[in-house]
């Protein structure tokens, strides 16, 4: 069923950090458009935007590529950015390394990377210090 | 209930001068965003202090019915212009955010 199939990339600009959640925003218009489950949408629309939003805080941008298929939706977040030194530290809810210009918008609470895992069915992270690090989310669709 | 009638019935000032009716179902209450993030449920009222322009992402991400920023505190133009773009309601209330729960949940 290779028809079904959608792919596209969402560029994330860390330029402007109020643009954050741009990505986010249109992929779930898009999702909206295909009628697939809004509770589907819930979880894949969290775990992009958190996830766009720690490129934008921690890694000076990069790209997300999407595919939409009947049976998942898989997110794969790639960015240049420092990598991330202990992964299962920064699992841990609650640690965070942002800058407190950061926190004081709001972020920065140490609950993106656990979101990220909370509304994924499955997430893989492979990250090199100094070279960047490369997220990859899958949400079933099973609509 | 929807947002007109809390607009009418806790006293909010409609920041966005959207008239589009969105159903309210609760209420939601918190400044920190990954949390908000998460936690706004589908139609809640989502109550804080952030005026930042990411308050907008999250209440379209989370199908917030609106924002209300609580204690009279001033949103920005830029802010009120996205959410206008993005069909947010923001309202402002001089209430704080206690105030203001303890109103919505007799009403809802």
């Amino acid at each position: 069923m290779a028809d079904n199939n959608i792919s596209v990339r969402f560029d994330v600009d860390a330029s402007d950090f109020s643009a954050a959640g741009e990505a986010s925003t249109k992929l779930k218009k898009m999702l909206r458009q295909l009628s697939v489950d809004p509770e589907i949408i819930r979880k894949v629309a969290v775990a992009m935007y958190e996830g766009e939003i720690n490129m934008v805080i921690h890694a000076n941008g990069g790209h997300i590529d999407v595919e939409i298929t009947p049976e998942y939706i898989k997110m794969v977040l790639a960015d240049n950015g420092p990598g991330i030194a202990d992964v299962s530290l920064a699992m841990q809810e609650g640690y965070s390394t942002a800058a407190d210009s950061v926190r004081e918008l709001g972020f920065g609470a140490g609950m993106g990377l656990p979101n990220m895992k909370k509304y994924t069915d499955e997430m893989h992270i492979t990250t090199e210090l100094g070279k960047g690090t490369t997220i990859e989310m899958l949400v079933k669709n099973n609509a | 209930m929807n947002t007109c009638e809390i607009e009418e019935k806790l006293g909010l000032k409609c920041l966005t001068e959207n008239n589009n009716k969105k159903e309210v179902s609760g209420c939601y209450i918190s400044d920190l965003l990954s949390l908000a993030m998460g936690r706004v449920g589908d139609k809640n009222v989502w109550i804080t202090v952030q005026t930042n322009l990411n308050i907008v992402a999250i209440a379209v991400l989370t199908e917030a019915s609106c924002i209300i920023v609580p204690e009279g505190i001033e949103v920005g133009a830029d802010v009120i212009n996205k959410a206008k773009d993005e069909d947010v309601i923001i309202f402002s209330s001089a209430d704080t955010a206690y105030q203001l729960a303890v109103k919505l949940g007799a009403l809802i």
